[in-house]
């Protein structure tokens, strides 16, 4: 086979990474390039350089080291029986390409994964290596994002960690099951091994830093992880649950969900059908109502339907306010912010401002109308000084009359 | 106004005209080149303060939104601020009243501004050339909407501090050449360079990190409208991709070989589908799908690798001279093979032929793959309690990973069905075998058969 140029090895390689769901760039430490030999900066929040059709933001130069893999996920378009074409790039044309870009404004940084090549640490060598080029030969300030492999060496994780803003080690799955059955060479105890240590390690840094203003960085935009929705059997309630536990156990940042999409090669033990991509929207909204509006993970599956699934043609918080009528309606001029959180149709900011002008005056339909997109929705669960929905909460066909009609459902799921 | 983005001297006037009490009505603020000052009547000295006026009072959140707003290309937004910080003089708190239209005014243009020194930190894309030294410099054309060029250049020292760049925009230029950074007058898109070989580099990056599976126009609009796509080089790609989407979707699935068809229900069925089926290659070869074959209720079900010649001329699984190894084995440990559903793991003889023989061929991993397919249909349909797999290639088309044979023998492994799996040889490995390995690995094939036939015993207790 002829060698393949750095573009066709690009094409290989970032197409094999465009099932990755995350891509934030934020969060880490603030730098910047002045008083230094090289380039880059990070000021707290990333920048979307570019949206994708996809509707997805490109950030970083998101791509594989190389999607030769000695694993056999059948999930995964780089499986070792997969027959898709196969690149590898060394660390170096990575780093280089990383500063091409970055030269050119194109992008935060580098998030940079790979196929298992030879062993797990290996591969974990060779992704520290990348990142070492970037920080230590070419004094690179910008945003780097490592994939870690849990099967290699906790040293070489740990070195992935001195030199990346952030790391994250993918579950994959929500069930253990779901994972011995389709990542036959995964283990759920030593991908959660690996988080664990990765979080121990992290807080230490923190701590260390505390008292040493000159300790080194670790990690400091944090861990995050990935799951796939739609591969295995596991319902939104399950999901859910071990999203949570993930929180919890090993302060994960983010937990991001990647909606199963159909992957050349798939094998015949995936389903044939991809989900709507509506759950996965749903998943992200679920995660949203733990992180910003309070709700505990057992109320976010009190949303579920009867199949363990939230719904698709509403949203989660709805969901749980039509299945628990009788905490609305809620009284904008004197609810306490948990509550006006719980109210379909307020956002964070909108009860923010709620409670801002509410110290000025009472609050009418009219003046909660300008700071909501749609009052329509809202209605039914407030009162103001002007209103009151008269049983409205009681009526059976309240969630026929919120949700939005079919028709534009399917054109956002498709 | 002496520049349209001078927030300082707005504010030191506007501190004057408050103490000189002058209304906002009685004031008109006029920038470089806006043809307000037609208007103006008045005079344009700047009253002195009234006696004993009290200190210009305004509240923080004024004070950061008002620095955004007043770089807002709106012409009337420095009469509006003035408006706003007249009142706030009797009314302190005014700013935290959202359901005011002034307040909300005001909130929108210091978004707007946001917003567009967010696309400017986003959206430059510099390009490389040379200048007269041979050192690299990077120059980069740009659109804003609001003057918020002086004010971002910060960012881009920041982040560029070691490279020599230039952002040409229509409302002033800034330069920075690694030490000192220089501003000159307005440009057109023609000073900026043309074309950077990297961009085909980016362009290529683009259009692969983009999932065709997964379209969502408009929250890529959402972001990035239109108006910016003339100067960003991957944005031209973006309507081929659109239009690319549906087929590239169909080409993954496709190459796949998945249908969105339903799994069969009865054996009849699979039978038929089968015999039509060439999700892999072997399906396309010169042969006839074989079934397997047994009492669709068997509490075992019997699984090998493929069909032979044998028993692709019969249609019937293991009647070849593994089969007869089977049989043997299972009649000297008495076990009746008439009970057991016997099939095999892919369903169609995979062979090369050479001259007039053909000559069997292992399935690779991927056809085992495919062809799980029906052989869970089967399993599904059959329910056995145990399945015995004959080989390492059965033993993969259960497990979706490659066994060892020696090391997984002797034990059951739980199926996600509740089954038990039990793995052995293949018979045919035993025919390849001589003299005392032949005699060793016949006793371990038959001490596998016979663990099976008591654990069916004890599972029927
Ligand atoms: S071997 Fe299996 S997957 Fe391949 S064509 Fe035959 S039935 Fe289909």
């Amino acid at each position: 086979m002829p060698a393949l140029d750095t573009i066709q090895k690009l094409e290989i390689l970032a197409d094999a990474a465009k099932y990755d769901a995350s891509c934030a760039s934020s969060g880490t430490a603030k730098r910047n390039s002045k008083g230094g030999k090289g380039i880059g900066s990070t000021e707290g929040m990333g920048i979307c350089h570019a949206y994708a059709p996809d509707g997805r933001c490109i950030s970083l130069l998101k791509i594989l080291l190389t999607n030769h893999c000695i694993f056999d996920c059948h999930y995964c378009v780089n499986r070792k029986s997969s027959n898709v074409r196969r690149a590898r790039f060394t660390p170096q044309e990575v780093a280089d390409l990383t500063l091409t870009f970055y030269r050119r404004n194109y992008i935060e940084g580098l998030f940079l994964s790979s196929g298992i090549i030879k062993s797990g640490n290996h591969t974990m060598e060779m992704l520290v290596e990348t990142a070492r080029i970037l920080r230590e030969d070419h004094d690179f300030r910008g945003y780097i994002h490592l994939k870690t492999i849990p099967e290699a060496d906790p040293e070489l994780v740990h070195q992935a960690g001195l030199f990346a803003d952030r790391v994250s080690i993918n579950v994959e799955l929500p069930t253990d099951s779901g994972l011995t059955r389709l990542a036959p060479d995964k283990n759920a105890r030593q991908i959660e091994g690996a988080m664990g240590g990765m979080k121990s390690a992290i807080v230490q840094a923190k701590d260390e830093r505390k008292r040493f203003r000159n300790a080194p960085r670790f990690a400091p935009g944090g861990q995050s992880t990935q799951m796939i929705v739609g591969a295995d059997a596991a319902s939104d309630a399950d999901i859910v649950g071990k999203a949570s536990r993930l929180y919890d156990n090993f302060g994960l940042r983010r937990v991001y969900y990647s909606a199963f999409s159909p992957i050349p090669d798939a094998s015949a033990v995936l389903p044939l059908k991809r989900p709507p991509l509506m759950r996965e929207h749903r998943l992200y909204q679920s995660d949203w109502l733990m992180r910003f509006y309070g709700f505990a993970p057992r109320e976010v599956m009190q949303a579920t339907e009867a199949d363990g699934n939230l719904p698709l043609d509403i949203d989660p918080k709805l969901a749980w306010a039509l299945k628990f009528r009788d905490a609305f309606p809620v009284d904008v001029n004197r609810a306490p912010k948990e509550k006006l959180l719980r109210v379909p149709g307020l956002g964070t900011k909108a009860v923010g401002q709620i409670l801002a002008s509410r110290r000025h005056r009472s609050l009418r339909l009219d003046d909660v109308a300008k700071l909501t997109v749609s009052i329509a929705k809202v209605r039914p669960f407030i009162c103001t000084l002007d209103w009151r929905p008269t049983m409205l909460t009681d009526r059976t066909d309240l969630r026929s009359l919120l949700a939005p009609k079919q028709e534009q459902l399917e054109l956002f799921a498709a | 106004m002496p520049e349209p983005d001078d927030f300082a001297f707005w504010r030191d006037a506007a501190r004057q005209l408050v103490q000189a009490r002058i209304a906002p009505d009685q004031v008109a603020w006029s920038e470089p080149g806006s043809s307000g000052s037609l208007f103006a009547i008045g005079s344009t000295e700047l009253p002195s303060p009234l006696p004993g006026a009290a200190v210009v009072k305004a509240s923080k959140r004024f004070q950061s939104l008002a620095r955004n707003a007043a770089v807002h290309s709106d012409p009337e937004r420095f009469a509006l601020l003035y408006e706003m910080l007249w009142r706030l003089q009797g009314n302190s708190r005014l700013m935290e009243d959202k359901a005011d239209p002034l307040v909300r005014r005001i909130e929108e243009m210091d978004k707007a501004v946001r917003r567009d020194a967010h696309k400017m930190h986003a959206f430059v894309r510099f390009r490389k050339v040379s200048d007269e030294d041979a050192n690299d410099h990077y120059v980069a054309w740009f659109e804003p909407d609001h003057h918020i060029v002086r004010r971002e250049a910060g960012f881009f020292v920041r982040r560029f501090a070691n490279m020599h760049w230039s952002i040409l925009t229509p409302r002033g230029c800034l330069h920075w050449d690694g030490e000192t950074l220089r501003e000159s007058g307005p440009a057109q898109k023609a000073d900026a360079p043309q074309g950077d070989p990297a961009e085909d580099l980016w362009r290529s990056y683009y259009a692969s990190i983009f999932n065709p599976a997964r379209l969502k126009i408009g929250a890529m609009l959402k972001e990035m409208p239109r108006k910016y796509w003339k100067n960003m080089p991957e944005a031209e790609l973006i309507p081929q991709l659109i239009a690319g989407a549906q087929k590239r979707e169909s080409q993954m699935v496709d190459a796949g070989s998945m249908v969105a068809e339903d799994r069969p229900e009865s054996l009849e069925a699979i039978e038929r589908a089968i015999s039509a089926c060439s999700r892999c290659p072997i399906g396309d070869l010169d042969n006839k799908a074989v079934m397997g074959e047994g009492p669709p209720d068997a509490r075992l079900m019997i699984v090998g690798e493929q069909p032979g010649d044998v028993e692709d001329q019969q249609g019937r699984p293991f009647v070849g001279p593994a089969g007869q190894v089977l049989n043997a084995a299972l009649e000297k440990i008495g076990l009746d093979r008439e009970v057991a559903f016997v099939t095999n793991a892919v369903k169609h003889f995979k062979y090369q032929q050479r001259g007039k023989r053909r000559i069997h061929q292992s399935p690779n991993a991927k056809e085992i793959d495919l062809c799980r397919w029906w052989h869970e249909a089967e399993r599904e349909i059959v329910k056995p309690d145990i399945v015995l797999a004959l080989g390492a290639s059965a033993g993969r088309a259960m497990l979706g990973r490659t066994v060892s044979i020696s090391r997984q023998r002797g034990e059951p492994i739980a199926l996600d069905d509740g089954s038990e799996l039990w793995i052995t040889a293949h018979p045919s490995y035993l025919l390849r075998l001589d003299g005392e390995a032949r005699e060793k690995q016949v006793q371990l094939f038959e001490q596998d058969l016979r663990s099976v036939k008591e654990r069916l015993a004890a599972l029927a207790d």
